[in-house]
């Protein structure tokens, strides 16, 4: 169990690494690293005090420690996904509206220009 | 005229030259999706004005693309035709025809509505066959060739796609779009021909994503039907 915490107290801390690291070299944009250093820092928090994953795991009503740390971790996964899979529809959707008008503006041109 | 077309350089200039032979005078705008090829300048040549997108969108939002610029243009009537020749140009006539007389928003070029010699794959028959059973009750009254791209539709339905119009595999979903704002739909026997050049972008392994992508899409815009939202009861 001891192990286990170790375990993902170091990939807390690499992923806030590397989330800040990427925000220092613009490839995230800030307003997308917040969900990534809340859920690592709820991680290390709960890797590092027992206590508050136990009574998170009798709150829970699961069998083990490392099960409810394993699903506490895939359902921050899942809202993170879903949050960036509505994110991205809104980019598309916002892509295609700015190519079509991009496209029948420079039709416009063109066709103002010919006559 | 509105003709979307990816990487149809074999067929455009056909297609192109026999809508101007039908129809003399009438403007026939090509959307070029992108394409890899000469698509845009055997458009040109063949006489057809090109919209040609940035990057790639796809068959709904290269459509939706001619639906709106045919709307900012001030345009009646618009008809689709696809860009791979399988479409009759000389039926472009009856299906005007029928939007001008019946006054309803869409009307569609049918390949089952009489047989007239149309063939088709046996896949894509029993597909048709599949969503015509599933469309019947949502929009009130049986459509023959729900998967049809030969439409044409008059300024109301132009208004409503220039605003909403599926993205991918668009044809099954713009009914239902339709019938959420209750407009009518009617259908006119079409000959439909083989590709004349090029493939079609629907295989055998797309085809269990289009019926469930499609499935997904009916069920959606049934969702989003007006009159079936809770209206609040009147304050006394």
């Amino acid at each position: 169990m001891d192990h286990l915490l170790n375990v993902t107290t170091a990939l807390s801390i690499l992923l806030m690494v590397i989330v800040l690291v990427s925000v220092r070299r613009a490839h995230i944009r800030p307003e997308y690293s917040v969900t990534w250093l809340i859920a690592s820092a709820v991680m290390l928090v709960l890797s590092r005090m027992p206590s508050a994953l136990e009574a998170l795991r009798r709150l829970s009503g699961l069998p083990d420690t490392p099960l409810t740390l394993f699903l506490l971790g895939a359902g921050a996964f899942l809202i993170m996904v879903f949050r960036f899979s509505v994110i991205l529809s809104h980019l598309r959707d916002d892509n295609i509206a700015l190519a079509q008008r991009v496209a029948i503006l420079e039709f416009q041109i063109k066709s103002g220009n010919k006559s | 005229m509105i003709v979307p077309a990816l990487n149809e350089e074999g067929a455009i200039g056909l297609v192109v030259e026999s809508i101007r032979a039908c129809l003399p005078g009438t403007p026939v705008l090509v959307i070029d999706d992108c394409s890899a090829d000469n698509t845009i300048t055997v458009a040109r040549k063949a006489g057809a004005e090109v919209l040609a997108l940035p990057h790639h969108l796809g068959l709904g939002g290269c459509v939706q693309a001619g639906y709106k610029l045919a709307y900012e243009l001030g345009f009646e009537y618009v008809i689709r035709v696809d860009g791979d020749g399988q479409h009759d140009a000389y039926d472009i006539p009856r299906i005007l025809e029928k939007l001008k007389t019946s006054g309803c928003e869409m009307v569609i070029g049918a390949r089952f509505a009489d047989w007239n010699g149309t063939r088709t794959s046996l896949l894509r028959r029993m597909g048709i066959a599949f969503f015509r059973m599933v469309l019947r009750p949502i929009l009130g009254k049986p459509v023959h060739d729900p998967t049809s791209g030969f439409v044409g539709v008059n300024r109301r339905a132009l208004d409503l796609f220039s605003r909403s119009f599926p993205l991918e595999y668009p044809e099954i979903e713009a009914l239902v779009v339709l019938q959420r704002k209750r407009f009518r739909f009617e259908e006119v026997p079409c000959k439909m021909r083989p590709r004349q050049a090029g493939r079609s972008s629907i295989n055998a392994f797309k085809s269990l994503y289009y019926i469930v992508h499609v499935l997904l899409g009916v069920f959606i815009n049934v969702l989003r039907f007006e009159g079936r939202r809770r209206v609040p009861p009147p304050e006394s």
